[in-house]
């Protein structure tokens, strides 16, 4: 067997991490980590948000330096002090934001710090012709020319993982490569990962998704709070083994849901037409209606419409062209404070910028919408009493960690401040709820508590429609389950009929059939 | 209003637009490189100043325009090296330390020229240099290629600039930079190093700019001379989509203007003078409110970088 990769590179046939410690201000993000991966192997790593994955991968890329421990490959230490020593030393990485410059087109975002044949000219037409070589080698397909602005998501994906290969990488590091693909994009990317590793490439594939984390790859390391705590080989490991590892308790992988008691129709929206950031229609033709007693999902890829739609269901964003009727009453053109005063509530996407404000209290933040009503104000004044009264009760009630009702929202956990807002807006008994991806960015166990919650709200009659781009989620909670692509709905279909093959290629803008 | 019409008038128009145009050249284009990269730099006047100080006072006492010219671009390089100390190592509000850097410039240039040359003297600048064969195209000849060196070098400098911009490796890496610091960082690029690069290349073309008015144009030094060029000059790069080619058509048109107001006033026309110099200003605040394409503006512009933020 040879040594080399198809990409002329020399293979890593083994890189190991040892005893890795990084602190920030405040926090240790990696205590004591060892970590390796071998060539021809896919190695997961596996953890809650903030467990520390990402900077255990940004320091063996160079971006940050351990401040304990060491970093080996094929047996020899080596010391990255920026990401270009660890390309040089055959690694690449693939971040969970992409790191790509828009306004380029793909040859300049790969021929981008690359020495040129031409000294200080740039050689786009030799760049262009190797990517195109790559490209038919690890089949990913990809229109050199296009400006990265014009790429979906899954052809950026591409262009990350070409601009790794054609930097030489023999290892690659995958930062949460699927959270923003549709399941078929994943079936896809997975091939090119199955076939980099038969080629001799050593891969790292960083996740909090189970399932991708049994299916694609061959050893699992979990970490916790910045902990390693252990490794296994994925043939033989459970989901609920693994979940254990990751959250320290056993962790309920599937909710009981009893049927849904129907209500009547309470959000009925028509044909709306809604203003993007750009200008032009994000939304071109919505229409949904949600009754009282079932959770409708709304699935769909990043970016087709989803903040537009929730933002402009809260009042936030002015609908050009449809209505909206809220309880019966239309609500199209009214201000944020009609919808809550019509009994609707709103769990913002953006929690920490639209949700809650972090430098406000605990208290303060529990108050903001209701904040100049009864209990909480007489005759413009405050009623410091009620105010703690009413926020301790809540908070108890939905079990937010904070040290007292005076710290700083920004001083909690997210799944904390996540907690929090969904007290302010479940105790209000709305009739409506929007929650637009109530869990992103929470940790496993706030999750499932919010889900509990939401379920609740389900028997006790609220309508909901929820937003989020985690279809497991959707499947999990949804009686009904919509899928938007470029604005608009492309089907509803029933949550238990559904499969996620199906909802995968409506996501993907195919629209459902009827065999 | 028909005395403004007449062939020597717009010859003469043609003219002085395309002198004026010069110090807003080298000004605009320096600070198309800075802005590209990601930085803001308002204090382009407060270095014009200096320029054109150091310009004329080397070029006085030496005799030696050529070390004149050479002062000014250092003075520039090293302002444009304060600035990018404060804006990419100390990562300061860039609006604030621009508008600290004019200050200062404005500040420095009067007092060094009320201690050491006291009034306003002139000085014999640059000369004229006919362009054999098409300077003696009839009419148009003296027009276009009877120019001094730096008002060539200015108009140079827009296909030059556009070069290094998008053919180059370098400029490669200057896009990059204003539009996403992180990408750029991943690939193992500097991006301090390219910021203090740009920075330092708008602030030299900045002293360049001053030295133009006071030894090659105008050739005299008096305070607050650039009277609003610098800022100008920063406007004319957002006119001009953070392009060189944009920048030369926004630097023509504001000149053009300019130097019809001029006339309007030697020729005695009945139109109020506040009118007559107002409307390049006017000009410039329609365009930009209209003709400024967002869509190309460096996503960065502005912003410190700051490694691991993601
Ligand atoms: N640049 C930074 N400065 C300060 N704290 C950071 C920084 N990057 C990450 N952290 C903290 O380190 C912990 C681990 O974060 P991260 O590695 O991003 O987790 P993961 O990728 O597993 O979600 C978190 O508590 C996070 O807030
Ligand atoms: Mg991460």
């Amino acid at each position: 067997m040879s040594n080399l990769l198809p990409t002329g590179q020399p293979r890593i046939e083994e890189m190991q991490m040892l005893g890795i410690v990084k602190r920030f201000p405040g926090v240790l993000a990696n205590d004591h980590v060892d970590f390796d991966v071998k060539a021809g192997e896919i190695h997961a790593l596996l953890g809650e948000n903030g467990a520390g994955k990402s900077t255990l991968m940004r320091q063996l890329y160079g971006l940050y330096r351990p401040d304990e421990g060491k970093i080996l490959i094929n047996g020899v230490e080596h010391v990255f002090r920026s990401p270009q020593d660890a390309i040089n030393a055959g690694i690449g990485m693939i971040h969970q934001h992409f790191m790509l410059v828009p306004s380029l087109t793909v040859v300049e975002n790969v021929a981008l710090g690359l020495k040129s044949s031409r000294g200080p000219l740039l050689d786009l037409e030799r760049v262009e012709k190797r990517i195109l070589t790559l490209a038919e080698q690890y089949r990913l397909k990809i229109d050199p020319h296009a400006y990265v602005w014009q790429l979906a998501v899954g052809e950026q994906q591409r262009v990350e993982i070409l601009k790794a290969l054609y930097r030489g990488a023999a290892l690659l590091i995958l930062d949460e490569p699927t959270a923003v693909l549709t399941p078929q994009e994943v079936d896809d990317l997975f091939l090119t990962f199955r076939q980099m590793v038969t080629d001799g490439h050593a891969l790292i594939f960083i996740s909090h998704k189970l399932h991708e984390v049994l299916d694609i790859s061959h050893r699992v390391t979990v970490l916790r709070d910045g902990a390693t705590v252990g490794t296994r080989p994925t043939a033989g490991a459970t989901k609920a083994e693994l979940a254990q590892m990751m959250v320290g308790r056993p962790v309920i992988l599937q909710y009981d849901r009893p049927a849904p008691k129907l209500g009547k129709s309470r959000l009925k929206v028509n044909d709306i037409y809604v203003a993007g950031d750009r200008g032009s229609d994000a939304l071109r033709g919505v229409s949904l209606e949600v009754h009282a007693g079932e959770i409708l999902g709304l699935a769909g890829v990043s970016g087709n419409g989803q903040r537009e739609l929730a933002e402009a269901l809260a009042g936030l964003r002015p609908i050009r062209q449809g209505s909206v009727v809220l309880n019966g009453r239309d609500v199209t053109h009214d201000s944020p404070l009609a919808h809550i005063d019509a009994g609707q509530s709103y769990i913002p996407e953006e929690r920490m910028r639209e949700g809650a404000i972090k430098d406000f209290s605990v208290a303060d933040n529990f108050i903001l919408e209701d904040h100049g009503k009864r209990p909480y104000s007489r005759a413009t004044f405050f009623d410091f009493k009620a105010i703690a009264e009413q926020t301790r009760k809540a908070v108890e009630a939905y079990s937010v960690k904070t040290p007292s009702l005076d710290t700083p929202l920004k001083n909690l956990s997210g799944g904390n401040i996540q907690k929090l807002i969904l007290a302010r807006e479940l105790s209000r008994q709305p009739s409506v709820l929007i929650a637009a991806q109530p869990t992103r960015g929470v940790d496993i166990g706030a999750s499932e508590y919010i889900h509990q919650r939401l379920l609740q709200q389900r028997q006790a009659g609220t309508a909901t429609l929820l937003i989020s781009e985690d279809l497991d989620e959707i499947l999990a909670l949804s009686d009904r389950i919509a899928v938007i692509y470029e604005g608009k709905i492309v089907g509803v279909v029933n949550a238990n009929e559904a499969s996620v093959e199906q909802l995968g290629l409506m996501m993907a803008g195919v629209a459902e059939t009827h065999a | 209003m028909g005395d403004l019409f007449t062939l020597p008038v717009l010859l003469g128009i043609l003219y002085s637009g395309i002198r004026l145009a010069t110090p807003y050249l080298y000004a605009a284009i320096g600070e198309t490189f800075v802005q590209n990269s990601g930085i803001f730099n308002l204090g382009v006047e407060g270095i014009m100043l200096m320029g054109a100080y150091v310009g004329f006072f080397v070029g006085m006492t030496t005799g030696s325009l050529w070390l004149g010219l050479l002062g000014a671009a250092l003075v520039g390089l090293l302002m444009g090296l304060l600035m990018a100390v404060v804006s990419v190592t100390f990562k300061a509000e860039q609006g604030i330390s621009g508008i600290g850097l004019h200050l200062f410039g404005m500040g420095l240039s009067s007092l060094l020229f009320k201690k050491t040359l006291g009034g306003v003297e002139s000085i014999s600048g640059f000369q004229p240099i006919k362009i054999p064969l098409l300077g003696d195209i009839p009419l148009l000849g003296d027009v276009l290629f009877n120019h001094n060196l730096l008002v060539y070098v200015a108009f140079l400098l827009v296909p030059i600039a556009a070069f290094v911009l998008y053919k180059t490796t370098f400029g490669l890496k200057v896009r990059s930079v204003g539009q996403n610091p992180q990408a750029a960082d991943s690939l193992g690029i500097n991006v301090a190093q390219i910021r203090y690069t740009t920075v330092c290349i708008g602030g030299t073309l900045a002293g360049i700019a001053g030295a133009s008015l006071s030894i090659a144009l105008i050739n005299l030094f008096q305070e607050n001379m650039t009277n609003g060029m610098g800022f100008i000059a920063v406007a004319l790069v957002y006119f001009g989509s953070w392009r060189p080619g944009g920048v030369l058509v926004g630097a023509l048109i504001f000149s053009f203007v300019n130097a019809l107001q001029l006339w309007i006033q030697v020729k005695g026309i009945n139109l109020p003078s506040d009118l007559a110099v107002m409307m390049p200003y006017v000009l410039t605040i329609l365009a930009l409110a209209f003709a400024v394409r967002r869509a190309r503006q460096p996503a960065a512009l502005s912003k410190p970088f700051e490694r691991g933020e993601n």
